[in-house]
């Protein structure tokens, strides 16, 4: 075993290698397990555990029923708006020469440094019964704080970055050869954005769009502010779990989770077939 | 109507927008905050309850950037440098914090750590609780950061060190580590900057007890329940200051090292 000495240190130290590398990955996966693998699992077994029947029931809960919806609506009012200013933010953040850019840039930002329960605070301020337009809205018969258009408001608020993060280093890659050779071949500004421009960009605007519709789905602290969290009215679906859990409904507040969870995991997968994707559009 | 006019319209409506959604609420919340002057804001600032949240909210930040500096960078350096089965569905999973609601994540830590999971233990009404939410929902933040710049790393300076002699350690601190502090600060300020407030994670898991586990958000939430929009606003103002600086200074920190590079 030992006939050739030179080699000992060698192999001594190949297993250390080994087995520190053993070592430090037990170390990171036992983290991941702990931290974040184990408790999903848990909430998924906690769901099925008595079967799908309580499942089911929880799941046609009139309440739960209007509280999806409503988290589905709302979706379908801010991811479209957050993803048309979006582009056209990212458009002025890259392509546009004007004074205060960096204004534009801070007021995109300040969703991601701003606690959600401060962006409720802030809507109830100016929206608010107390708020500044609070008197001109109530005289106008307009309900935005405690109602749904408030909800609208906040969930807006907490995903406006997402698009127009996404898209800004698409457009700066792209560059603007292309666009300048549409416009000396005389087309206009709009079919240069259309035919050029969007095509080029659509891939990180999708992705952008991908993460909006995730934060705009679980939203619950702006949210949970301005909706006065009123049953079957004012609760989106993370403020149902909410009130099923403080309400010791565990069935109720594990399935709409459950939902919630798998909704997530779904992103997920689109996040990695949009990067895959990227990749391969830049590697060629 | 001329692309010109369209484009005036888009910027009109975008300004619009911006202004319904962020400027004007933003400036509300300002105006309120120094409503009644600097020892009107002192004053709801420095209110005990006022002080413990503030002073938790910046104490369990800290300890959860140090911790995630630490399992980030491990994780982001066995995600790069290892090879094992199922390392592709791992490395998806770490991003599941950043695409599962605040709220699921604190429901679904308490289903394994609260009371009755299945280990016999119960953090619920701690401030460990409160830290564990915090390392969920900003676990992403270096691991994500740090990859990128270790995948970049060729190992050939790592290599020419060792064949002069270097041990594992040294080689580590000396040629790794100071490629990767960078990005190492960059996602440890991204991840304080949410820590200091992150609500949704925190509220059921955490009791929210004034001076033991009520971390500035939860009690901001509260003065708004109770009506105390002042003080709400006050410590509102404190938190997004805090914010701030650290995104700033971060940003500062960025511009003036891609400069000295060059």
């Amino acid at each position: 075993m030992s006939a050739d000495p030179a080699k000992v240190p060698v192999a001594a130290s190949g297993a250390s290698v080994k087995a520190s590398r053993l070592g430090l990955r037990t170390v990171a996966l036992g983290y991941l397990f702990l931290l974040l693998l184990l408790p999903v699992a848990m909430i998924f077994y906690r769901t099925f555990e008595h079967g799908l029947e309580p499942v089911w029931k929880a799941m046609t809960e009139p309440n739960a029923v209007h509280a999806f919806w409503l988290s589905i609506e709302l979706v379908a009012i801010a991811v479209p708006l957050n993803t048309v200013f979006g582009i056209g933010i990212a458009l002025l953040l890259e392509r546009g020469s004007f004074r205060g850019r960096w204004a534009l840039g801070l007021v995109v930002d300040l969703p991601f440094a701003i606690s959600p329960v401060v962006v409720g605070l802030a809507l109830v301020l100016v929206y608010g019964q107390a708020g500044w337009f609070g008197t001109w809205l109530s005289e106008h018969g307009i309900d935005v704080i405690f109602s749904v258009p408030g909800m609208v408001l906040a969930t807006a608020f907490v995903s406006l970055p997402f698009v127009a993060r996404e898209t800004v280093p698409v457009l700066h890659e792209l560059g603007t050869d292309s666009e300048e050779a549409a416009a000396t071949l005389g087309a206009n500004a709009w079919q240069t954005f259309w035919r050029v421009t969007l095509p080029a960009i659509r891939w990180g605007v999708v992705y952008g769009v991908v993460l909006t519709t995730a934060r705009a789905l679980g939203e619950f602290g702006a949210v949970s502010v301005v909706s006065g969290r009123i049953e079957g009215q004012t609760q989106q679906l993370p403020l149902y779990v909410q009130d099923r859990f403080e309400n010791f409904d565990a069935t109720g507040a594990y399935t709409a989770a459950v939902v919630l969870a798998l909704l997530a995991l779904a992103t997920l997968l689109a996040m990695n077939l949009l990067t895959r994707r990227t990749r391969s559009r830049r590697a060629v | 109507m001329g692309a010109r006019s369209a484009s005036l319209l888009g910027r009109g409506l975008l300004g619009i927008y911006l202004s319904v959604l962020v400027v004007l609420p933003i400036a509300a919340l300002l105006a309120r905050s120094s409503h009644g002057g600097l020892s009107a804001f002192w004053r709801e600032v420095s209110s005990p309850e006022a002080q413990a949240a503030i002073k938790l909210t910046l104490g369990v930040s800290v300890v959860v950037v140090i911790v995630n500096g630490l399992f980030g960078t491990l994780i982001a350096w066995v995600m790069v440098r290892d090879e094992f089965r199922g390392k592709k569905v791992v490395n998806a999973l770490i991003d599941l914090p950043f695409a599962l609601p605040t709220i699921v994540a604190g429901v679904v830590l308490l289903a394994l750590y609260g009371k009755g999971g299945p280990f016999g233990v119960d953090i619920t009404f701690t401030r460990a609780a409160v830290v564990m939410a915090l390392l969920f929902v900003t676990l992403p933040f270096v691991a994500r950061s740090v990859q990128p710049v270790l995948l970049e790393l060729d190992g050939s300076a790592e290599e020419a060190a060792a064949s002069l002699g270097a041990g594992r350690l040294t080689v580590f601190r000396r040629i790794v580590l100071p490629a990767l502090t960078p990005a190492i600060i960059s996602g440890i300020a991204l991840s304080f900057a949410r820590a200091l407030g992150e609500f949704g994670s925190v509220v059921l898991i955490s009791g929210n007890l004034p001076f033991k586990t009520e971390v500035g958000s939860v009690y901001i939430f509260g003065q708004i329940q109770n009506e105390n929009l002042p003080a709400a606003a006050a410590v509102s103002v404190v938190l997004m200051l805090f914010a701030l600086v650290v995104l700033a200074a971060l940003t500062l920190f960025t511009r003036s090292r891609s400069k000295h590079v060059r």
